[in-house]
């Protein structure tokens, strides 16, 4: 058996001792020897969040595949750990090995939410690795970042040696290569990350340099020397039906957030929503081939014993081959008592059927999320989905049986006026005045039960509301009131529940997707002063963000409330997404005058992202 | 029918909880392929009973759950499908099949036998075979618990069926482990300690239990969870 890094007496201190002793079953351990690179994955959190993460579990399915490499993981240690480990000196360590952090050739770090940044400090500072890439050396891992955030990794850039821009499954073993090539020949690490940004997705922040103009504008973002390139293009696996796919992940003991399986059945969308970020960072839109799913989904349940399977994608019901999917897991999670647990469908005919068959009725909640409360704002945002399609599917669902219906609406949207919030009342009475039209009295189990949830829009890059202004705390607090008076002043409010999201978070949130590397040095003394797990509300001390800010002259306006020019050199501009500025500029007019831009299964838009030449519909 | 599965757990794997065992376990028996019966209604699930909850820290050569299984093949193959989805630490030993009218695991126990162990580093600091003489001289060993309610006291002697130093730094005992008046050994050496004015650190003892029994059949003492049931 394995020493375990920590002693008896502080396992049984902790909270939940299972998320640092490894040995789960299907995790992977070599023998250190007889590999040449050791990699440890990172998800910048607790234990239970990184666990229900599928990009870490194919990236630890990719490089455990390679005979020369050996991952492991490590999460964020929980507060009551942390502060043992600062006081009994004990370093970060991986679970596979138990082995120091420190002593790997790599750490990855996963950057799914900007919330997390913080923590990327605190794994740094445990692992005794120098938090600013040019202090270290040849003893410290090479820190690499990966993930949704890493498209724009500007105000994280001085924490890392290198980002990989878009999916792993393609340039990881490249990387590696040149590895372990230039680490035989001897270079210096400062020549090893040149050497690196020449393998296409790998962006090395120290190779660049960034000036800006007085009013703190970017006035020229460059890289330092001539064979380093000045764009960074995104790395796509173009075939998903023949690549890695994590058949065998790693179970955790304890109860994960997402405690499932996982089918990943696409990438990308269509749809073309403007405020969405994931829609066009994952362009051109992908599908796994659903013999192959099948295939999958019969190997998970084999490999792992879990009691429950769900379906991951953004826009599940896009799918060209969800019938047959479904219809084949339905019947083969009968056989196994597994669970399907559907993800958000368009609500019709079709799903109604297939959720009465998998799931009770009387328990479940439709969603629905209509992110705005007129059609107008809607086709500003270009969202595709009408009063009327709700309307009609909420019937469906009421004859049906369901009684619990979710909104979801994002508030502080570009264009938006007292009339889209006050929509946003109006459409949940319409369809609490469809329950009670549809279903007779003597049928009524209960209450309609309506809970309409309001988010804060938060303008993020690689999107058409790049450029545009976030709103400040005072107008979110203000637009959630009017929200609330909205509902209230409904017919039917009583049978309509009102949630909103906290907005100090928010207001980061928005500084970090748009900042610049200035940035960087705000998270560092907000670190320094005791900020870590700031996405949760517990451990989030918005009074020293505001200090840290103040201390480096920076002011959070600058970077939330100013509408950019589109002619502004943006942080992310050197990275090349496939979609187009061009596209974005025009979209970003469009949404000015209202108008909608059809999905692309029906026009090509031209966006750009057939550049990759892979896509269904960028091709057809 | 009715099966026993006896499991012993060690190393790391002493550190994961009650709860989370019983669902390492029902991953485990699905990968395995085990025809396990569940139950009926809209989300069903396995037919399963623990015997004792083991704390967290404790090691242990005598776990016993049973599951009800719609059929079997030996128990020679359904162990070894079974041990091939264990984690390091984890092994199951025994597999019974239980007369229909067996009470399950759980309502079963009514003692546990466990080992106590001083860590390397650590000793008693007082003659452990001394203490155990002396706690068997008593006619009363009062024992109080301070819960969240109130405070308990309690006759050890009464819930401590045997006890005894095999050495100067191992200690045997077979306690009460019934519902309602399980006895946690480090209660034990809690007296033994307080004896010499000492206290007790659980840091220093690593505690195993050794196996779990049940009232015997003839009425006269224990036989263990076990013996219970026909092989096959």
């Amino acid at each position: 058996m394995r020493q375990l890094a920590l002693s008896d007496e502080i396992l049984m201190k902790i909270e939940k001792p299972a998320r640092y002793i490894g040995h789960e079953i299907n995790s992977i351990v070599k023998d250190r020897n007889a590999v040449d690179v050791r990699f440890c994955m990172c998800f910048p959190d607790v234990y239970e969040i990184g666990m229900s993460h599928l990009g870490i579990q194919i990236l630890y399915d990719m490089f455990n595949s390679f005979e020369d490499t050996w991952c492991e993981r490590v999460y964020s240690p929980w507060p009551d750990l942390d502060a043992i480990m600062r006081e009994e000196k004990i370093p970060l360590f991986a679970l596979e090995s138990q082995e120091p952090v420190k002593n790997m050739d790599f750490l990855g770090i996963t950057l799914q939410y900007e919330m997390c940044y913080t923590n990327i400090l605190q794994i740094l500072d445990l692992a005794g690795i120098p938090f600013i890439n040019e202090e270290r050396t040849w003893e410290d891992p090479i820190v690499i970042g990966g993930g949704p955030c890493a498209y724009n990794p500007e105000p994280i850039a001085p924490f890392f040696d290198l980002f990989y821009i878009g999916e792993g499954e393609t340039q990881y073993r490249a990387l590696l290569d040149l590895y372990k090539k230039d680490r035989a020949a001897g270079v210096s690490r400062d020549e090893f990350l040149r050497h690196a940004t020449n393998i296409p997705g790998i962006y090395a922040p120290a190779c660049y340099e960034v000036s800006y103009d007085e009013q703190g504008i970017i006035s020229e973002f460059k890289p330092k020397y001539a064979d380093v390139p000045a764009k960074v293009r995104k790395e796509v696996e173009t075939n998903l039906s023949d690549t890695y796919y994590p058949v065998k992940p790693v179970i955790p003991f304890i109860k994960s957030t997402q405690d499932r399986l996982v089918l990943e059945i696409q990438r990308g969308c269509t749809r073309g929503c403007r405020f969405c970020q994931a829609g066009q960072l994952y362009r051109p839109i992908r599908e796994r081939d659903v013999e192959v799913l099948k295939q999958y989904a019969k190997e998970l349940i084999e490999n792992t014993g879990h009691e429950e399977i769900s379906l991951s994608s953004l826009s599940s019901s896009d799918y060209s081959q969800l019938e047959e999917l479904l219809l084949f897991l339905i019947d083969e999670c009968s056989k196994k008592k597994i669970n399907i647990s559907l993800p958000s469908l368009r609500i019709d005919a079709f799903s109604l059927d297939i959720m009465s068959k998998i799931q009770d009725v009387k328990k479940t909640s439709l969603t629905f999320a209509p992110e705005a409360g007129t059609q107008r704002m809607r086709n500003v945002i270009n969202k595709g989905l009408t009063e009327e399609v709700i309307l009609d599917g909420a019937k469906l669902a009421f004859e049906g049986g369901w009684n619990k219906v979710k909104l979801y609406f994002m508030l502080g949207l570009p264009l938006e006026t007292d009339e889209d919030i006050a929509g946003i009342g109006a459409l949940c009475n319409e369809i609490a005045k469809v329950y009670y039209e549809t279903v007779p009295k003597e049928k009524r189990n209960g209450r309609v039960q309506i809970t309409a949830s309001t988010s804060f829009f938060i303008p993020k890059p690689f999107t058409p509301f790049q450029w545009a202004p976030m709103n400040s705390q005072a107008d979110f607090r203000e637009k959630a009131y009017k929200t609330r008076q909205g509902i209230i002043s409904q017919l039917n409010q009583k049978s309509i529940k009102y949630n909103w999201h906290d907005t100090d978070v928010s207001v980061l949130e928005g500084v970090f997707a748009r900042g610049d590397r200035r940035i960087a040095k705000v998270i560092l003394d907000a670190y320094k002063s005791g900020c870590v797990f700031d996405a949760w509300n517990e451990y989030f001390h918005y009074d020293k963000w505001l200090e840290a800010f103040d201390k480096n002259g920076l002011s959070i306006e600058f970077y939330n409330e100013r509408e950019r020019s589109t002619d502004e050199i943006l942080p992310w501009d050197f990275i090349d997404i496939g979609v187009t500025k061009a596209f974005l500029k025009r979209e970003w007019e469009r949404a000015q005058k209202g108008e909608v831009t059809p999905n692309c299964k029906e026009k090509c838009q031209g966006c750009g992202a057939a550049v990759y030449g892979s896509g269904k519909f960028c091709f057809e | 029918m009715k099966l026993r599965i006896k499991f012993s757990k060690k190393g790391p794997l002493r550190f994961i909880g009650h709860l989370d065992i019983m669902r390492y376990f029902q991953k485990a028996i699905r990968r395995s392929d085990i025809d396990i019966a569940y139950s009926t209604g809209f989300s069903p699930h396995q037919i399963m009973s623990f015997a004792a909850p083991l704390g967290v820290g404790v090691e242990s050569e005598g776990e016993y759950f049973d599951i009800e299984a719609n059929s079997v093949t030996t128990a020679e193959d359904m162990i070894a499908r079974l041990n091939a989805e264990m984690a390091e630490g984890m092994t199951i030993t025994g597999m019974r099949i239980l007369p229909d009218n067996a009470k399950n695991a759980m309502a079963s126990v009514k003692a546990a036998s466990y080992r106590l162990n001083w860590k390397e580093g650590y000793s008693p600091e007082y003659s452990l075979s001394k203490a155990v003489s002396e706690f068997l001289s008593k006619e009363e060993v009062l024992y109080t618990k301070q819960t969240a309610k109130s405070v308990i006291e309690r006759n050890l002697k009464e819930a401590v069926y045997e006890l005894k130093a095999a050495d100067e730094r191992t200690v045997y005992m077979l306690v009460d482990a019934s519902s309602a008046g399980n006895v946690k050994p480090g209660a034990v050496i809690e007296c033994l300690a307080g004896f010499y004015g000492k206290t007790y650190d659980a840091n220093a003892i690593q505690v195993t239990r050794e196996d779990t029994f049940t009232d015997a059949p003839n009425g006269e003492g224990f036989i263990s969870l076990g013996e219970v049931g026909e092989n096959f």
